[in-house]
């Protein structure tokens, strides 16, 4: 889960890293009140989760409430690369800027542990460091278990060529940023620019946090910072029901069973629709191992709600998913739909194989739904669902 | 011979008493995996009967090994306490722990493999979030349904545990000599290049098909590794061509980050290395069973 930036603000400041005040606010009145609080004046940030906002126009100094109250009224409702701003945040004036910085911890995936990055050349994307400067650029592995000491911050900031007069306060930055890292169950906390102001302070005046939407086991809290306004409803609806699902742009509604075969289940809908007027998938769900027959029937709710949705492809190989509860749950969901007066008219295109695949291809034969056919292969299935969708 | 399993591993299951592990180990006890033992500090002491097979319960997996002569631990414990479990059986150096259990936290995987690192890498850890190992005909240890095929000269190694069943399935004829289920998180401990490597040297296995999503670099560190140190044929498939930018794909690690992680470089890579790479699970079979059959 990507957070604003308002919130990695707000987990900065819980953990000690140097940073501004500022609040967030979503109507423009309410900027007056916190420019006056913040002195008379006060800088109002788009708050996007997209890079390149202040090119875009999303970042304005306001001299005085009047016109923050302007500035906030300007950049409200303002499009940002596709992305709508609803929030914005009035934050203090940053002292005088004299350098900037870039400091982040991230997950380092290819070697299993984590990577500090660390240069003297921030504001910019580091991504445009390394590519023209990577000299410029340090990077340095951090031990998963021994963490970011006192020491090791200091060996970053060897490493990156800090000058001498902040070697100590960027370290310190460096282990109270650590700290959130881990605290927060964090996959990237990035500041950029980390700032050296006028008075010698470090400040960070910006920043990217990722958590990791696995440890919300141990962080009710994360609940609050789930983005419910950007969510597409169709998102929202199917995790209300505890459902894997991302909506895509095709027309083809998929349901399948394991992360992989459902991706799998895309690619192989994508290439048959290449003879069918260029179809696509209109969504990725997996309702995961082991689904009942009320999984089955939830999701399928989800998919047939979806008015982009021409045909859907059920495509499911039992291991610990049975076959029979998948087939039970596709005439359930179908029923209760219709119990409910709605008009089910999407063709569905059915696949089992693995666990219990025979009970289960007979119940779908003998409860003999129009909508319902069965082929049993995956690719001859999925021509089939791609020539449904096509024909509507 | 297989790679990692074989009929003589002896197997304990932490977390065996619970709903998950106890409906597996009667699973893998029935695909003829030989289950010694359970650990659960709260029920030590007990014995658990699986249709007329007595498995003792032992307070930690130290005692279990010493009893039992156990080798192998797979682990069904819940994801708040997974991290605690694999640092006990790295603790008491088991050879290989087998990590079920879906959901965990990256940072909690970083751990366990950070310390299994300094603990000398005793123990191999496959998973976490993976359905497991299997050597068909002699022991099953994890999630894999035991009866999709039988043994035989093709290795399998894969981020997915259902195109790893799907594969199996295509494939049921020809049989397998073993097929891991890695996992699909961010950090795994096993990896293709680990199965690669054990598949290359291993004489009943003739052919090697390995699975990969989007998500990291694995697939293409594992090409590199197949052009300079395997000989055997490899077939390869690729999931998530469609995936969209930025979206978690159900795997926590299956994400495309900007331009990195795409389907398209993975399978670039791999055909670069020589790896016949197929557009579907179904031809990907056909790739395989043309080489085996040539």
């Amino acid at each position: 889960m990507d957070l604003f930036e308002y919130q990695a603000r707000d987990l900065f400041a819980k953990h000690d890293v140097p940073v501004l005040a500022g609040e967030v606010i979503d109507t423009p009145e309410a900027a007056r009140e916190i420019t006056e609080r913040l002195g008379g004046k006060s800088v109002v940030k788009a708050q996007v989760k997209v890079g390149g906002r202040g090119k875009a126009g999303g970042v304005k100094l306001a001299a005085s409430a009047d016109e923050a109250v302007a500035r906030a009224t300007d950049i409200l409702g303002m499009d940002i690369k596709g992305h709508t701003v609803h929030k914005v945040m009035i934050a203090e004036t940053a002292p005088e800027i004299v350098e900037e910085y870039y400091v982040s911890f991230l997950l380092d995936r290819a070697n299993r542990t984590f990577l500090s990055i660390a240069s003297v050349e921030g504001g910019m994307e580091i991504e445009e460091v390394a590519a023209t400067r990577p000299e410029a650029v340090a990077k340095t592995p951090i031990d998963a278990i021994d963490g970011v000491t006192p020491e090791k911050a200091r060996e970053i900031v060897a490493a990156a060529k800090f000058p001498a007069e902040v070697a100590d306060k960027v370290a310190d930055v460096l282990v109270k940023l650590w700290d959130t890292f881990i605290k927060e169950d964090a996959l990237l906390v990035e500041v950029n620019p980390l700032a050296k102001v006028a008075s010698g302070e470090v400040i960070a005046l910006d920043g990217k946090v990722s958590l990791d939407d696995n440890a919300e086991f141990r962080h009710p809290e994360f609940e609050e910072l789930h983005d419910k306004a950007a969510a597409n409803p169709l998102e929202a609806a199917a995790k209300a029901k505890n459902l894997n699902y991302v909506k895509l742009d095709g027309e083809v509604g998929i349901i399948g069973n394991g992360a992989g075969l459902v991706m799998s289940t895309l690619d192989v809908v994508a290439y048959a629709g290449e003879n069918h007027g260029g179809v696509k998938p209109a969504n990725f769900l997996d309702i995961g191992g082991g689904a009942s027959a009320q999984v089955m029937a939830n999701g399928l709710e989800i998919i047939l709600g979806d008015p982009d949705v021409k045909s859907v492809f059920v495509n499911v190989f039992g291991g610990i998913t049975a076959c029979d509860e998948v087939a039970n749950g596709i005439v359930q969901a179908l029923k209760l739909l219709e119990d409910r007066g709605e008009k089910v008219e999407k063709p569905l295109v059915v696949r089992l194989d693995g666990n219990n695949a025979e009970l289960g291809r007979k119940i779908l034969t003998d409860a003999n739904h129009p909508l319902v056919q069965r082929v049993d292969t995956m690719d001859g299935a999925a021509a089939k669902a791609a020539e449904l969708a096509a024909a509507k | 011979m297989a790679i990692w399993l074989n009929k003589d591993s002896k197997v304990i299951v932490q977390g065996m008493t619970g709903a998950t592990g106890m409906k597996h180990t009667k699973l893998m006890l029935g695909d003829g995996t030989n289950v010694v033992g359970g650990v659960n500090p709260r029920k030590a002491g007990q014995t658990v009967d699986f249709d007329g097979t007595e498995v003792p319960v032992f307070g930690t997996v130290k005692e279990a090994i010493e009893k039992t002569g156990a080798n192998v631990s797979v682990i069904f414990v819940p994801e708040k306490f997974t991290k605690d479990a694999v640092v006990e059986a790295i603790d008491a150096e088991i050879p290989l722990a087998v990590v079920i259990t879906e959901g965990i936290a990256v940072h909690d995987t970083a751990s366990f493999w950070a310390y299994a690192g300094k603990k000398g890498n005793k123990t191999r850890i496959i998973g976490p979030n993976c359905p497991g190992i299997i050597t068909p005909g002699q022991s099953n240890v994890g999630i894999i349904p035991g009866d999709i095929t039988k043994p035989g000269r093709i290795g399998l190694v894969s981020k997915s545990g259902t195109l790893t069943y799907q594969m199996m399935y295509e494939l049921r004829d020809i049989g397998f000599s073993t097929a891991v289920g890695i996992g699909g998180d961010p950090i795994i401990g096993t990896t293709h290049i680990d199965a690669l490597a054990a598949f290359q040297e291993d004489p009943e296995t003739e052919l090697i098909v390995m699975i990969g999503e989007i998500g990291g670099d694995a697939e293409e560190r594992a090409a590199a590794f197949i052009k300079d140190n395997v000989t055997k044929p490899v077939v390869g498939y690729v999931a998530g061509f469609t995936a969209p930018e930025g979206k978690t794909m159900g795997h926590a690690g299956a994400i495309v980050s900007g331009s990195s992680g795409t389907a398209q470089a993975k399978k670039e890579a791999l055909e670069a290395a020589g790896v016949k790479v197929g557009k579907t699970p179904t031809e990907t079979a056909k790739l395989a069973r043309e080489i085996l059959s040539a």
